[in-house]
């Protein structure tokens, strides 16, 4: 591992909320997992929990409006890599929101909460933190000495 | 931006259904024209070949959901093929092998179309 706090070259990242600026929150991710020194496995999983993450906020807190602002803020810290993804469009109680039943969700052709629910797969811990009206932050985290592990 | 495309071939009543790029949420619209447009040409036997697709979100596998039923309602089904790991192990996570069928080839879901349309006759 050769990653040590701060030394990341680009820790943060701020973007406007519209579909089309995905590709470079990815490509953000991608050169930072990769300076860690994860796993182009565990690579593709941080990225893909990350695009979950910014999709849910571009559809349900902005609701597709493109002026909102997503920021993303890259941690390292006690061998884990966090990503902070902090947004200031409609809160949600993410508690509300269950495991969905996968079974039931194909039979029923439900879309909505996969992401989610790839986010807490893919990712060692997911945490949400919301002031409505101002902000709502999910925390998503991967253990450093867990490459390739999941 | 995310390079996506997709493009079409006909082989008799069954219609494939290419994939190259980035399937995410911006662009998933793009794969819904692909499948409406066959739909509204009533064709209902579709292969999508993976081969070439780099990645796939939720917003993604979110299109075959969206269409899976109709085609179904019109005898017809959506087979999915020739997909590398790292896509297959996504829709595996989402426990779509459970409702689809997906093939390690075209060629096979092909054949597997052609098999049923024996069946039948």
């Amino acid at each position: 591992m050769k990653a040590e706090k701060n030394k990341l070259a680009k820790n943060k990242l701020i973007i406007k909320s519209k579909t089309e600026n995905l590709s470079e929150i990815r490509d953000f991710i991608s050169s930072a997992a990769g300076y860690i020194g994860f796993s182009k496995e565990t690579t593709g999983n941080i990225i893909l929990a990350v695009d979950e993450a910014c999709t849910n906020i571009i559809k349900h807190a902005y609701q597709y409006s493109p002026d909102g602002e997503i920021t993303l803020i890259l941690k390292t810290a006690k061998d884990t890599f966090t990503i902070e993804i902090t947004d200031h469009g409609k809160s949600f109680e993410p508690g509300l929101i269950p495991n969905p039943d996968l079974k039931k969700y194909l039979d029923q052709r439900r879309v909505g909460g996969l992401g989610m629910y790839l986010m807490k797969t893919l990712m060692d811990e997911v945490k949400y933190k919301s002031v409505p009206g101002k902000f709502n932050t999910v925390s998503l985290s991967k253990h450093i000495n867990s490459n390739g592990s999941k | 931006m995310a390079e996506f495309n997709t493009s079409v071939t006909d082989k008799g009543e069954i219609s494939t259904i290419y994939l190259k790029g980035f399937l995410d949420a911006h662009t998933a619209p793009m794969l819904e024209n692909t499948f409406s447009g066959l739909i509204d040409k009533n064709r209902y036997s579709i292969v999508v070949n993976f081969k070439d697709l780099a990645y796939i979100s939720s917003a993604g596998l979110g299109v075959f959901m969206a269409f899976i039923e109709k085609v179904r309602d019109n005898q017809g089904d959506i087979k999915l093929s020739a997909m590398t790991d790292k896509v297959y192990n996504i829709f595996d996570l989402l426990g779509f092998p459970l409702l689809y069928d997906i093939f390690k080839s075209e060629e096979e879901a092909i054949n597997k179309f052609k098999e049923n349309k024996k069946l039948e006759s």
